[in-house]
């Protein structure tokens, strides 16, 4: 099976005026399709930037990244902005949900503007992503109208709307209360297993992280040697 | 069309900004169009005060007086014959509403006791009043002309303390050099104006021609009322045409015509108030201008978080760009007709009103502003471009927005 994801040796240098910062100091790893992988480690170790490449928002300095085939560093904006409506979905921290906009439509959002879709299909994907993610029945109500747990809901079955390869969610939990956090990451997991989608998240809470089936540890911009417990306890089989 | 239904989505929800940045083009709007129906409205008081007290719309003479109007040669009349040829011509012309002939002559004005010059329009009282139906109002004491009067400029009859039905003499020298005088009762005191015959006086053209010993008529001048005042230069074109092909014995045209505007300096401040109600346009359609891009700018800064979203799930930036310049353009269409429908509320509420002002010594002049649909439409037209292009930078910025760097607010 070809992989998902695969980094080789990634850097990504910022310049900050004078300093250079090193947030990723040579990263390789490889994901496959229908995992469900966590990246954690402490604040400043890099998660955020790993994702950022790994969802073409960004480009690395050095290294090599493939995502979905595609070596993403070789693409211009616009192509990057065609490929990421197309393989990605994106879950924020603090939700971004448009605020002007009711549940329903900022699902339907991406299916207008990035993903031109029939309005028949369009009706329908969304009827059934809120039902997936529980939501149905706040449908018509705006984002300032429903708690933190529920805009992560929307915006889960927003990232699944365009039906992408792999879902990127940096610290989708942050925001969220312990109990909410576990339910929410237990719906993506649910929702990897229905549709087979790759979600990597990234997160600092340990509770959390116990629920990937692969989790790698970054620090100081470098991976850990992945554990026995890591690896044999979670497995990437299912 | 989903980013023009979406764009119309956010106006709509965003009622508070939307509100506000539809007032301000309207604001824009409607000054503009208050300003212009005002302005328009004063410039065609002010015309038709000359044209209607004084000039009339369009005059005839022959060919070479109105170089040397101001010594009022007798040696450049148009004869007789000349005349019926002209009556025969101006009768054909249907825009014409009526015509009158004037013998306009330097004299001597004596009370027996002093003596002045003054400039004397002989007319005839009934064509007269019907080619400038404003005349009669310019008198402030006394009465309209008849045979054997005279109506005397307000300063002449106080300079020779003439009053009214007091006797005064006019003294002219002819075409040949011989010189009459014939004693007049004054009927009336006309108020002087600003303009070339505003400081005239008017004796009827019967008793002109005696003072003159014409054996035939002869007159200096044709004044002609139009219908309607817009018709100006197709008349006059027409006029020429049907009257360049008379010519007198050397094989000369006998006539030439002028419009009013030739004849009085007035014309240019008609044209001011033109250049001045541009310049307020302009100045307006700026303001409109910067303020769309402020609120444009306002807005794309205020919602940058939004735009970092939409960028990070892979909205191309042409579309983020087209879903801006959507909703500028749609402000500036509900900024034009909101600003239109209260400028013409306004425009004839201000009509309803009737107010008057005073312009040179005629008070209670009726304030008509009105508005032309040509006038609204480019305005529209102008404000939707203006809104455009105010709408460009802003959405272009939207469109280059650095989606990491968006989301980090
Ligand atoms: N745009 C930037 N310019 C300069 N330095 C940056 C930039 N973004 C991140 N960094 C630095 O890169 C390093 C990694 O940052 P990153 O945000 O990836 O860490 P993180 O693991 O996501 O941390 P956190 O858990 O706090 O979100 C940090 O030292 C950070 O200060
Ligand atoms: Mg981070």
């Amino acid at each position: 099976m070809e992989p998902l994801v695969v980094a080789k040796n990634l850097v990504k240098i910022y310049q900050a005026g004078e300093i250079e910062v090193r947030a990723l100091r040579g990263v390789s790893f490889e994901i496959n399709p229908g995992q469900f992988v966590s990246f954690t480690g402490p604040s400043g170790s890099g998660k955020t930037t790993l994702l950022n490449l790994i969802g073409s928002l960004d480009v690395q300095t050095s290294g090599e990244l493939v995502v979905a085939g595609q070596h993403v560093n070789q693409l211009n904006i616009r192509q990057r902005a065609n490929f990421r409506g197309h393989n990605i979905g994106i879950i924020f921290q603090d939700f971004n949900l448009i605020p002007v906009l009711t549940v329903r439509e900022n699902v339907e959002y991406p299916l207008l503007m990035v993903k031109p879709t029939p309005a028949a299909e369009r009706s329908k994907i969304v009827t059934k992503l809120l039902e997936q993610v529980g939501i149905a029945e706040q449908a018509d109500k705006f984002p300032n109208q429903i708690s933190g747990g529920q805009k992560q809901r929307v915006a889960i079955a927003r990232a699944l709307s365009t039906a992408p390869k792999l879902v990127l969610a940096d610290e989708p939990t942050a925001n969220l209360d312990k109990a909410t956090s576990t339910r929410i990451i237990d719906l993506m997991k649910e929702l990897k297993n229905q549709l087979g989608t790759s979600f990597i998240f990234s997160t600092h809470d340990p509770r959390v992280v116990s629920h990937a089936d692969i989790i790698y540890v970054l620090e100081d911009g470098q991976l850990q040697t992945p554990t026995a417990e890591n690896t044999m306890g979670h497995g990437g089989k299912n | 069309m989903e980013t023009a239904r979406i764009a119309f989505r956010n106006l709509y929800r965003q009622k508070r900004r939307t509100g506000l940045t539809v007032s301000i083009i309207a604001f824009g709007v409607v000054a503009v169009i208050l300003f212009t129906a005002l302005a328009g409205s004063f410039k065609n008081m002010m015309i038709s005060q000359i044209t209607d007290s004084m000039l009339g719309h369009l005059q005839i003479h022959r060919s070479g007086y109105v170089e040397s109007l101001d010594t009022m040669p007798l040696n450049l009349v148009i004869e007789e014959k000349h005349i019926d040829q002209l009556k025969k011509v101006l009768g054909e012309i249907r825009e014409i509403e009526g015509y009158t002939l004037r013998i306009l002559l330097a004299t001597l004005l004596s009370n027996y006791a002093d003596t002045t010059n003054i400039k004397l329009s002989a007319i005839d009282p009934a064509s007269e009043q019907l080619v400038t139906p404003l005349l009669p109002g310019r008198i402030t004491e006394g009465k309209f002309l008849e045979k054997g009067q005279i109506l005397l400029p307000n300063l002449v009859a106080r300079g020779l303390e003439l009053g009214i039905a007091s006797e005064a003499v006019v003294i002219a020298t002819n075409v040949d050099g011989s010189v009459n005088g014939t004693s007049l009762v004054v009927s009336g005191i006309v108020e002087t104006t600003v303009g070339p015959s505003g400081k005239y006086g008017y004796i009827h053209i019967d008793d002109a021609r005696e003072l003159l010993r014409m054996e035939s008529l002869q007159v200096s001048e044709v004044a002609i009322r139009l219908k309607d005042a817009e018709t100006l230069t197709p008349v006059m074109k027409k006029l020429q045409t049907a009257l360049e092909g008379i010519k007198d014995d050397k094989g000369k045209p006998v006539f030439e015509v002028h419009p009013w505007k030739a004849l009085s300096p007035f014309n240019n401040i008609a044209n001011m108030i033109d250049l001045m109600t541009i310049f307020i346009q302009v100045i307006l359609v700026t303001i409109v201008l910067i303020s769309i891009m402020n609120v444009m700018l306002m807005a794309v800064y205020e919602r940058t978080k939004e735009i970092g979203t939409i960028a990070a799930i892979g909205t191309m930036p042409s579309s983020i760009m087209s879903l801006f310049i959507f909703e500028g353009l749609f402000l500036g269409i509900a900024g034009v007709a909101v600003g239109n429908i209260t400028g013409l509320v306004l425009v004839y509420a201000v009509k309803a009103a009737e107010m008057t002002i005073s312009f040179g010594q005629s008070d209670n002049i009726l304030l008509a502003p009105q508005i032309s649909l040509s006038t609204m439409l480019a305005t529209t037209f102008i404000v939707i471009l203006v809104t455009l292009l105010g709408a460009v930078e802003p959405a272009y910025k939207a469109s280059q927005l650095d989606p990491v760097e968006a989301l980090r607010n």
